[in-house]
């Protein structure tokens, strides 16, 4: 395994080196770097190209530059890099630390939520093949293959942000948005769930009726200006979380896991209490991340004591309901800085342009009101690179899902007279989900492509800007810079593809 | 030779009686139903195909709208107006487009802000997007075709070259390579060649697959043994086998480069002003949405019409050219 992982190391690095020289001699010969120059009016013009072009040393080689930009980077080995200047002499290596963190936050929570969302629809429409739910979600996955994405990116800036800063400002739901925002959950779990037409139209029916009391009460306590989840939907978020890893594992008729799942709520319940104080305004992220390590050292702690010779799945069932009970507790916090923040930002909440709604430096909100300072402006954007991903990835989940159920081994798991349940997640989902990893690295990249058209639209200055100002001024500092960040970042993904896929997959090992 | 395998002549080896039943089984099918070819079978699947037949229909009624409406070259115009004039604005430049009572009117389209015919603006934007996809479609196809099933039957050092080539695609991302050879690139038919120089990796990587394990096959010993050289047997014995493949991807490849080549325009590196494109369009009348919304629909939709329709039909061909696929073929 190890050899495995050098072997990848040393051939990514090869590359990441082949790839520098094409990105460099393609960008310093993509245009005329004395070109506004050229046109200047500018009485010391000529003093003006000589000076770019001893700054820039464009009367050097290709080789000269290349190897100048190269001695920099490989300062980084005894940190301290050195990315160049850009054309008018601002320091690279500041720009790229200002730039990265907005666009990785981009697009990782994007690739995060395009393969969390997109796998479970892909899975979904596999199981329920050729179903009414299976044709809307192909013919929804080749609509966003085929959609531009800087349109598809205008047209929610302009519908989205506006038109919910509108809303929010009198948020009312009538009746009939009520009634088509019911009737689709309705359609698509009755669909999703599938049996008999009986059975379905009985989900179909309560689904609607849920969904349409919920949005009707959620109205009537003005819950989208102060919203909260209060208790009461914490505990049944919790139980729901707890029900799913029991799905996915061993069945609700485990009793001895069953036990151990409700004792952890039962835990999270008093520590709800207890961290009550610590939550009203956290001091900064690692309290966050510490509880939340808490959370998960409990979690394996009443899946240790309370597992029995079911030792290890009680831990996995507990974990997951720990992490998944945090989770609805943090919501919960948050959602209550939700009209603190709409008061600061003057009921206008999403800007259209922009990393955050109030510049940090005039920010006065507290920790929850914080995040939605730049958790709402990332909303749209993080959209538009998911919808785009999830198309992709619903499709090849679908596929391997589809061959993997054709396989001779589901056929006899079946034959044995194992449930549905026990087939899919057991036998099936694990095997469908080993290619998956082969596309992740592929689609990062793409996404970091998408980055630059999503940045340039919602008018981020992230690294898809910092790489179009390189371009533009033919400057290829901060195109390197870029490139370094995006290139590093793909290997990387691409690598631990690789690994998982070895390790997932034994035949993969040479 | 294949000449033994036609199905009009018997098999010597079995039994006399089983021939005898076989002579009579096959009687009965040829008296009951046709017998097709592959060939006949794929092209049967595909004209079953409902959504690719649609998506055939909008392709070629957008394609022939696009070139013969404000003309191309030699082929006439019947439109009268051009994507270059500017008029006086009437109606704010609304559209005259009614689907009821049915109207086309002077601008069916509108008109931009200052006066040009939008239906020819976008026309025209439709030409160039469908000569750079086409183009790319095409080239790029060719191009990974024959590097693929080169480094497929030789391996070696063509190999690896490929394989490294493309793994330069996955840490850079495409759209970034694009824009910089964009930006070197004057005219489309240039902005087409570089944009094919650089989509070709995935096809490649797709047939060196299928020859790697097509070239371990019998007949292609067949063919070695009996003196074939390896031109001869990677383009009449080999390739004849990837065609569905090769057809598909490059369908792909077309949806593909519309996209990219209108996402390029918009950042403004791929088609330059005074010329026009969808993606131009888009970008230079984005922030008049709210004033003037038609002129951000009409190159959005067309987009993705084609887009759309592009991607059903190789959808259509994909299912047409896999031999597991039944369900229409009965």
């Amino acid at each position: 395994m190890l050899q495995f992982i050098l072997r990848r190391i040393a051939i990514s690095t090869l590359i990441l080196f082949l790839g520098s020289v094409l990105m460099y001699v393609l960008t310093i010969n993509s245009a005329d770097p004395l070109s506004d120059l050229r046109e200047s009016r500018a009485e010391n013009r000529e003093q003006l190209m000589q000076a770019r072009i001893d700054n820039m040393g464009l009367d050097l080689p290709w080789w000269q530059r290349y190897l100048g930009w190269l001695t920099g980077v490989s300062k980084c080995f005894v940190l301290q890099c050195d990315l160049g200047t850009t054309r008018d002499g601002s320091d690279v290596n500041a720009l790229l630390l200002s730039s990265a963190g907005a666009s990785l936050r981009l697009v990782t929570v994007a690739t995060f939520l395009a393969i969390f969302i997109g796998v479970t629809l892909g899975v979904l429409s596999a199981i329920r093949q050729y179903s009414g739910f299976d044709y809307a979600i192909t013919f929804g996955a080749f609509l966003f293959y085929s959609l531009p994405v800087f349109w598809a990116a205008v047209l929610l800036k302009d519908f989205g942000a506006i038109r919910f800063n509108n809303w929010i400002a009198d948020p009312t739901v009538s009746t009939t948005a009520t009634a088509v925002v019911a009737l689709v959950f309705a359609l698509a779990l009755a669909s999703v769930l599938g049996g008999s037409l009986r059975r379905q139209l009985v989900t179909g029916l309560v689904t609607f009726a849920v969904v349409f009391g919920l949005v009707f009460a959620f109205d009537q306590v003005t819950w989208w200006v102060q919203p909260a989840l209060g208790l009461p939907l914490i505990l049944v978020g919790a139980l729901g979380a707890l029900g799913f890893m029991l799905v996915m594992t061993v069945g609700l008729a485990n009793r001895k896991i069953l036990y151990a799942g409700l004792v952890t709520i039962g835990l999270g319940l008093v520590s709800y209490f207890v961290t009550a104080p610590i939550l009203e305004d956290p001091a900064n992220w690692w309290v966050i991340f510490a509880l939340l390590g808490v959370t998960v050292l409990v979690g394996l702690a009443v899946g240790w004591v309370m597992g029995g010779y079911e030792r290890r799945t009680a831990m996995v069932v507990s974990v997951g309901t720990a992490i998944g009970m945090a989770f609805l507790v943090f919501m919960d916090q948050l959602l209550r800085g939700w009209a603190g923040f709409l008061a600061l930002a003057g009921n206008r909440p999403v800007s259209t342009i922009g990393e955050n709604r109030i510049i940090p430096e005039r920010f006065t909100g507290d920790f929850w009101e914080g995040i939605f300072n730049w958790g709402v402006q990332l909303v749209l954007p993080t959209i538009v690179l998911t919808l785009i991903s999830i198309a992709s990835y619903s499709r090849y989940t679908r596929g391997s899902m589809l061959e993997t159920i054709n396989q001779d081994y589901i056929r006899t798991a079946r034959s044995k007279g194992l449930s549905d349940r026990v087939v899919f997640t057991k036998h099936a989902l694990r095997n469908a989900l080993i290619p998956i990893t082969t596309i992740v690295a592929f689609d990062f990249a793409s996404l970091l492509g998408g980055a630059v058209i999503t940045e340039t639209i919602f008018g981020w200055r992230g690294l898809g800007a910092m790489f179009r100002l390189g371009l533009d001024t033919v400057d290829p500092n901060p195109v390197m810079a870029y490139y370094l960040v995006a290139g590093g970042a793909a290997v990387l993904m691409n690598m631990l593809a690789d690994i998982a896929y070895a390790s997932l997959d034994p035949r993969i090992r040479r | 030779m294949t000449d033994s395998q036609r199905p009009d002549e018997p098999d010597p080896t079995p039994a006399a009686s089983t021939v005898e039943e076989a002579y009579s089984v096959e009687k009965q099918i040829d008296l009951s139903q046709k017998s097709y070819s592959q060939g006949q079978l794929v092209v049967r699947r595909f004209f079953r195909h409902k959504g690719a037949m649609v998506s055939l229909f909008v392709l070629v009624f957008i394609t022939v709208m696009a070139f013969t409406s404000i003309g191309y070259g030699i082929i006439p115009n019947w439109w009268g107006k051009t994507f270059y004039d500017a008029g006086a604005t009437v109606d704010g430049g609304r559209p005259t487009l009614q689907l009821w009572p049915f109207q086309i009117g002077e601008h069916p389209f509108g008109q931009d802000t200052i006066g040009k015919d939008y239906f020819a603006l976008t026309m025209r934007g439709t030409q160039r997007s469908l000569i750079v996809a086409f183009t790319v479609g095409l080239l790029s196809t060719v191009i990974g075709t024959v590097i693929g099933a080169v480094a497929g039957f030789y391996r070696g050092w063509v190999e690896a070259i490929l394989m490294r080539v493309t793994d330069l695609f996955i840490i850079i991302p495409l759209l970034v390579l694009a824009a910089v050879v964009g930006k070197m690139a004057e005219g489309i038919w240039w902005l087409a060649l570089m944009l094919s120089l650089l989509t070709w990796t995935g096809l490649a990587r797709l047939v060196r697959g299928e020859v790697l394990s097509l070239r371990e096959r019998e007949f292609v010993t067949a063919a070695e043994a009996i003196g074939t050289g390896p031109g001869r047997i990677i383009f009449k014995h080999i390739l004849p086998n990837t065609i569905g493949t090769i057809i598909v991807s490059a369908t792909l490849a077309i949806a593909a480069t519309i996209l990219l080549e209108s996402a390029l325009s918009f950042l403004g590196y791929g088609v330059q002003a005074p010329d026009t494109s969808l993606g131009l369009l888009i970008s230079t009348y984005q922030n008049a949405f709210l004033t003037r919304p038609w002129l951000f629909w009409w190159p959005g939709l067309m987009i993705l019409a084609i887009a759309l329709s592009v991607n059903f039909l190789g959808d259509g061909l994909r299912d047409a050219f896999d031999p597991r696929q039944n369900r229409t073929a009965d």
